[in-house]
């Protein structure tokens, strides 16, 4: 602050407000997330009591034992990292080279590309057509019904062609084609080797929406070994199917099982919710940056 | 969705400015033929995938029969859809939607901005860094997580937030099954999630703000409110403007994926939307054509308030979508 004038009384208690103000957000999102993280690894009997309110009571890793003796939720992971990785990629494939052409000025036609891309922004099919759409193509129960039907977003799209047009000048790509340098040359070797943050961001977006989307797994996966983690994880979360499930100890479950059923059960849903959220809470600080890019990206009215 | 909403901002309604030459463009064609390739995978994926499925409507208006195909199904006019408007549960089902999205709106639209504007006051960097760290946090937490956690923790007698209200002296009700908390529950567990990203957004309209304006308004007097009420504020205007048609514009587009994970047989009567309707016709009861005329009318409806919405803010202001 340049200038220093002396705040009044309001002011002052103003600004003590807006700091309770935030420091309440802070509390109301931070506080659960810390009671998850406890509650797995305390003791369900205390927590189901509410004995265990903040820190840890009776520690037990009994559900994060569970939960990785649990075959299906391995399965799950595998799947899901399979699914994030293709899909993401085929999601950068096609979102980067149709984001470039439609950044170029003189790409004849960017109009009717971009005009056909934003239609369905606001109109779709819905969800019976795109269905007997998938099935007619034979792609029911295969990665590709997962992957493909989520191949691009128009809100993706366009942040990147925002990217382009801001930060690739217009004089480069004359002075490239001047020297007889081709488009493909040019985006492959000039263009993107300078849109590494569009690249980060793009993958992130994209990843995370992977990584935690289960309705088109819940509509077009039917065979159990494909269903990625989020499948999973509803079976377990909002099923309740869990302690019944075959995992590695299946003896010690059932005993378990008639004992305190709904207790165990209780410990095992933290103890995977924080298996499941862990990855991406956990890398998310340190690619803040690129998500807040992104957001900031996409506000440009460009 | 919340990023996806925001992104709009930057969308370009095609401005058609060409006056060149055909010949002109033949040669810029030719020139730029790869850029066509380029394309190409955006082109094929909307046109199929987005595109495609719109071919499909056309079931709606038939009597589907998966051996005979969409061709070969025969017409049946607007029947699904006269059964539709006709049934007992149309009026529930439009006020479930309309309610929720509506209640969404007036509880989630305000707070982001509340708290964008709270976020900008707050001088001291590292709690700002945190307070912004973790508020973002939840927005990374998957739909099916969050019905996880919204179930665990209002669990009747174990859960945290039943504890928390007991503690307080109240007596906790049966949030999961009695219908009249679900549109609570939904919606503030959707401000729990998404409030703190939804201020990126606004943040980055203020960080816009020329800090002389905030010098000159505090050396002439201002107070920090005045100042808020007179600098800050109208650089955000046209941001909610935007934001606000986008979300008239899916009022009856409510978040399905959570409502479905949410539902139970004992809060039907408040829980059960248009979307989840259509699901529940459409996939599990396999009643394509009736499913695809429910979800016709649901998306005219939507495309049509977009366009009315857009049309009142661009009579009274600049700032609307197109």
């Amino acid at each position: 602050m340049v200038v220093t004038v002396k705040e009044s009384g309001r002011d002052k208690a103003f600004a003590i407000g807006i700091y309770i103000y935030v420091f309440l957000a802070f509390i109301i999102v931070a506080y659960p997330v810390v009671y998850m993280l406890s509650a797995s690894i305390s003791d369900p009997k205390l927590v189901s009591s509410g004995e265990m309110w903040l820190w840890p009571k009776g520690i037990t890793f009994d559900g994060y034992k569970r939960v990785f003796e649990n075959a299906s939720i391995w399965r799950g992971y595998g799947n899901t990292i399979l699914y994030t990785v293709i899909g993401t990629l085929i999601n950068l494939i096609v979102t980067l080279p149709a984001a470039y052409a439609l950044s170029r000025k003189d790409f004849v036609g960017r109009n009717f590309f971009m005009g056909m891309f934003m239609v369905t922004m606001f109109f779709g099919g819905g969800l019976v057509p795109s269905y007997l759409l998938i099935k007619n193509l034979g792609m029911v129960d295969t990665i590709w019904a997962i992957v493909i039907p989520s191949a691009a977003s128009i809100w993706n799209i366009i942040v990147s062609r925002t990217f382009f047009q801001s930060t690739i000048p217009n004089e480069l790509q004359e002075a490239a084609q001047i020297d007889g340098c081709t488009n493909m040359r040019l985006f492959f070797q000039i263009v993107l080797p300078l849109s590494m943050p569009i690249i980060a961001v793009m993958g992130l977006f994209y990843g995370v929406g992977n990584w935690n989307s289960y309705f088109s797994a819940l509509i077009y996966l039917n065979d159990e070994n494909k269903f990625p983690l989020q499948l999973i994880l509803r079976q377990i979360l909002v099923l309740q199917e869990m302690s019944a499930q075959p995992g590695g100890s299946m003896d010690a479950t059932t005993a378990l099982a008639l004992n305190n059923k709904a207790e165990v059960a209780a410990l095992v849903k933290y103890a995977v919710i924080i298996v499941a959220t862990l990855p991406i809470i956990a890398i998310y600080p340190f690619l803040q940056r690129y998500f807040v890019q992104g957001v900031m990206i996409g506000s440009v009215k460009g | 969705m919340q990023e996806t909403k925001s992104n709009i901002m930057s969308s370009v309604i095609p401005k058609v400015k060409r006056k060149k030459e055909k010949k002109k463009s033949w040669n810029k064609i030719v020139q730029n033929w790869e850029l066509y390739i380029f394309i190409a995978p955006a082109f094929l994926y909307f046109l199929i995938f987005h595109y495609g499925p719109m071919y499909g409507i056309q079931i709606a208006f038939k009597n589907f029969v998966p051996t005979k195909g969409i061709m070969g199904s025969s017409w049946v006019g607007f029947d699904h859809f006269t059964r539709f408007f006709n049934s007992y549960y149309f009026w529930d089902l439009l006020w479930n939607t309309l309610s929720i999205s509506l209640y969404e709106l007036a509880v989630g639209f305000p707070i982001p901005i509340i708290l964008a504007l709270a976020f900008n006051e707050v001088k001291n960097g590292s709690f700002k860094k945190l307070a912004q760290t973790v508020t973002y946090a939840p927005h990374f937490i998957s739909v099916v997580v969050m019905g996880g956690m919204i179930i665990t923790f209002l669990s009747p007698s174990s859960g945290m937030a039943v504890h928390l209200i007991e503690w307080l002296g109240f007596d906790a009700p049966q949030f999961l099954t009695d219908p009249k908390w679900f549109k609570t529950m939904y919606v503030f567990s959707g401000v729990w999630q998404s409030a703190g990203w939804g201020t990126i957004i606004y943040l980055a309209a203020l960080s816009g703000v020329d800090p002389q304006q905030h010098e000159a308004a505090i050396i002439d007097g201002a107070s920090r409110l005045q100042r808020i009420r007179y600098i800050n504020i109208p650089v955000i205007i046209p941001t909610m403007t935007i934001l606000l048609i986008l979300n008239v514009g899916s009022l009856l587009g409510v978040g399905f994926e959570k409502i479905l994970l949410l539902q139970n047989p004992l809060n039907m009567g408040a829980s059960d939307v248009i979307s989840t309707f259509v699901y529940r016709s459409g996939l599990v009861d396999a009643q394509y054509s009736f499913s695809t005329a429910v979800g016709l009318f649901n998306s005219v409806v939507n495309a049509f308030l977009l366009i009315t919405v857009n049309q009142i803010v661009r009579r009274t202001n600049e700032n609307s979508l197109w």
